[in-house]
């Protein structure tokens, strides 16, 4: 008995959404978690904390913080710097591009900084 | 029905920055911290692949669906380079989301990002009116 020609299609519109589909919960070693966790921010298998990320915390100088001056600072950065992670640290140096070096530098120790000195600070507010 | 050209890849570009939890504050912090590999592999993917995407464009000067030539312009280094990426490396660590992402998350069903994605769009429009007095 021949396959239908249509049921190739649902094959692979199948395997098409299996793709799309949640992997398994993100393996994140536990060193990051713990210091986070001494910042009363506590691991929750999602994209973001709820304990911070969410309407009511934007009213705490610790939710304002991470997210409104956070996404000030990125997009003022962004255009200052002429680029984000894209534009600057993947198209930049792509196209080897020295300034995007200049900038994913600048924005990588300024990063790591701040999440190693200033971040525990904030969450702690 | 002509800007679906900016739709597909768009989503596209969404669908993988969820794929490899670039969306995840969590992986950005570990990032930051050195404890997983993933997003430095997402950069050493990338990279090799914009390069060659981008010799293969200038190899057969392929042009855009307009057909337009694909120019890209030489970034002249100024020192808004430096500074600005401070800035957006200090607001990258709290919001744990660069533009896309933000994007990709408001999409993930995170309403509350909205307020980050404003945020953002503030802060282009508050650069847009101080360039002749920020040092470059």
């Amino acid at each position: 008995m021949p396959v239908h020609p249509g049921l190739y299609f649902y094959h692979y519109y199948f395997n098409f959404l299996y793709l799309l589909s949640d992997s398994e919960p993100q393996k994140i070693s536990t060193a990051t978690i713990q210091r986070l966790e001494q910042s009363h921010v506590h691991f929750n298998n999602g994209s973001v904390p709820d304990d911070v990320f969410n309407r009511s915390s934007l009213l705490t100088i610790r939710g304002f913080t991470i997210m409104s001056v956070g996404g000030f600072l990125v997009g003022f950065g962004t255009r200052y710097a002429g680029g984000c992670t894209s534009g600057d640290g993947i198209m930049g140096l792509s196209a080897l591009q020295w300034p995007s070096l200049i900038a994913v530098i600048s924005f990588f120790a300024a990063g790591i900084l701040t999440s190693y000195y200033l971040l525990p600070i904030v969450l702690n507010l | 029905m002509k800007n679906i050209r900016y739709l597909v890849p768009g989503a596209l570009f969404g669908i993988v920055l969820c794929k490899v939890e670039a969306v995840s504050w969590w992986r950005m912090q570990k990032m930051f911290h050195f404890d997983a590999w993933h997003l430095y592999l997402l950069f050493a993917t990338a990279i090799p692949t914009g390069i060659i995407s981008l010799w293969i464009i200038k190899k057969f000067n392929i042009k855009t669906v307009n057909g337009e030539v694909i120019n890209i312009p030489t970034k002249k280094f100024n020192w808004g380079y430096v500074y600005g990426g401070i800035i957006f490396g200090i607001g990258w660590a709290f919001s744990g989301a660069c533009p896309g992402p933000l994007s990709a998350l408001i999409g993930m069903g995170k309403t509350v990002v909205i307020v980050i994605f404003l945020s953002a769009l503030i802060g282009t429009w508050t650069y847009s009116y101080l360039p002749p007095k920020l040092p470059h």
